[in-house]
């Protein structure tokens, strides 16, 4: 699989120092089972390089099931299947011998609780996903974690306490440790599942500015069941509802102009 | 009502009273077990005792240290058997809780918990005593080894069960191959649960005498050939305990002492790495 070309950020101050990637997705007609529960029913999306794409709906609707077939995490779930095409920067991610590591490499997730692993240091969270893959070189292993925690906007918090374990740092700072985490391994899409949803606000705000960041440089995709959050920090909004696409367009015209009677009722919260 | 909440009130300290009492009456044996083998045990208790073979027959003086190095030794092979088989069996059922297999492994690993000791002993002497015609240390490691299995799996399965999906799911999106994840991330977050669960057995399996009997058999000298009977404290305790000489007695309180202090000993440091565990729930 030939890479996207990587290229080093230029090193402004304060900006995301990570490699930038230039790849977009494309899910055409996905389906999704839980066992004999069909979940998604052929939802289909355009997702543009360098944006932030926001997948709204209700609980339930399917949008956590999306996400998760993109970076083929759903089929890990016992008795879990899916179908349709995704393409990575126009290659099916889900094509005979495609490996799944190596796509869940290239797109990373963070998820809806913050989860850095109990028995490691801040450090070793940050750097954890290069060291599992089997990288030793302390210098190389040095200047991840920095450049990753400067890119998750940590690392002046941590710096003074990067031995400590992951577990003792504050809800917020945990989510971001993990975006660092999954930011180091430098993917090319970053796939959040709710990752503000057990966070204070201003944590909250804190990772939206992020993901606003992030965008600069790589493709982000965010479900949220937080409409002001999808207005506040997406490029792009996909509507999901029962299992199916109903709506995708621009930030704006979905919330100022929506053109399908659902979308209109669900983000005036008429339910869900 | 006044008169109900009274009634009440008296009701609630009598059974206090009487949880209070039963814990106690728990505790009771083993401070009387102590308190008794410190008593008639340490008098015997000297340094002869932990350096010294035993002596000859009738003959005041001489120790047990052969037995005790034979008892770590005993259990140290054991501890090469039972905890990589338990701590592999215990993670695969863990990992494939509802396959076929799992079931049989579990119910299995349930009946040889309940199995008495000296069947243990049996099945060691059947497979390794007769085959190889010597009585060998070899065979009582076997024989205490697969008696350490059953617990060490069931512990390794309920603490590794215990590790949230979540975090497995962290490792696999980062791109880590799932035997990695398991083998870098889930376990490390159970060892403390793990060595728990491996110390709790040891002490079980340290006092055992019973599978001992005709495997291991005994040894008065030192022995560090896995393949010639061996000393160990539970077996020199025995004879000691029903031989006619005085001086034998008083040394069968020491030893059963110094076994008990050890087993008390790996039961401590079992809390000591309990405490070391990550909390998952």
């Amino acid at each position: 699989m030939p890479d996207a070309m990587p290229t080093e950020a230029a090193a402004a101050p304060g900006a995301a120092a990570l490699i930038d990637h230039a790849a977009g997705i494309e899910a055409q007609d996905v389906h999704a089972w839980f066992d004999r529960h069909h979940v998604l029913h052929g939802a289909s999306l355009a997702i543009a390089a360098r944006q932030v794409t926001a997948i709204i709906g209700p609980s339930g609707c399917g949008k956590s099931t999306f996400l998760r077939c993109l970076n083929r995490m759903h089929e890990l779930v016992p008795g879990a299947r899916s179908r349709g095409r995704i393409l990575l920067d126009g290659q099916d991610i889900y094509a005979p011998g495609v490996d799944p590591v190596l796509i869940r490499r290239r797109i990373g997730m963070v998820f809806q609780k913050p989860n850095p692993f109990p028995t490691m240091s801040v450090y070793d969270n940050a750097v954890a996903g290069l060291r599992l893959a089997g990288e030793r070189d302390r210098r190389v292993l040095d200047e991840t974690a920095e450049r990753s925690l400067r890119a998750a906007a940590l690392w002046d918090e941590v710096k003074d306490r990067l031995g400590r374990p992951g577990t003792s740092l504050s809800g917020g700072q945990q989510q971001r440790l993990c975006i660092a985490r999954a930011l180091a391994v430098s993917p090319e899409v970053l796939l959040m599942d709710e990752p503000a949803s057990s966070l204070d606000p201003a944590a909250t705000l804190r990772i939206e500015e992020l993901a606003r960041e992030l965008a600069q440089h790589i493709t982000i995709v965010i479900v949220t069941h937080n409409m002001q959050q999808a207005a506040r920090v997406s490029d792009v909004t996909a509507f999901i509802l029962n299992g199916e696409m109903i709506e995708v367009g621009t930030t704006d015209q979905i919330f100022t102009r929506p053109q399908d009677r659902r979308t209109e009722d669900y983000i005036t919260g008429r339910f869900g | 009502m006044p008169h109900s909440y009274l009634r009440r009130r008296w009701t609630n300290r009598l059974m206090a009273g009487v949880t209070f009492l039963c814990a106690v009456a728990v505790l009771a044996p083993l401070f009387l077990i102590l308190f008794f083998l410190a008593r008639t045990g340490l008098g015997a208790l000297d340094l002869d005792f932990f350096t010294r073979l035993p002596g000859a027959a009738g003959e005041p003086g001489g120790g047990m240290a052969n037995a005790i190095a034979g008892t770590l030794v005993l259990v140290g092979l054991a501890a090469l058997l039972g905890v990589p088989v338990g701590v592999l069996g215990g993670t695969f059922l863990a990992e494939y809780p509802n396959s076929r297999l799992a079931g049989g492994v579990r119910l299995m690993a349930d009946v040889m918990n309940g199995t008495p000791s000296i069947v243990m002993g049996l099945f060691a002497y059947t497979i390794l005593v007769l085959p190889l015609r010597h009585f060998s240390a070899l065979a009582g490691g076997v024989a205490l080894g697969i008696m350490l299995i059953p617990t060490v799996m069931r512990t390794t399965e309920e603490i590794v069960r215990l590790v949230p999906q979540s975090i497995r799911e962290a490792s696999l999106a980062l791109g880590i191959p799932q035997w990695r994840t398991l083998v870098r991330v889930v376990l490390p977050t159970a060892a403390g649960g793990i060595v728990t669960g491996i110390m709790v057995g040891l002490a079980r399996i340290a006092g055992e005498t019973a599978p001992l009997l005709f495997t291991a058999l005994g040894n008065r000298f030192w022995n560090w050939d896995p393949l010639q009977p061996i000393g160990a404290l539970p077996l020199q305790i025995f004879a000691y305990a029903i031989s006619p000489f005085e001086d034998w007695h008083r040394q069968a309180w020491a030893g059963a002492l110094v076994l008990v202090t050890i087993v008390l000993g790996i039961n401590i440091a079992a809390r000591a790495a309990a405490a070391r565990q990550v909390k998952l729930r």
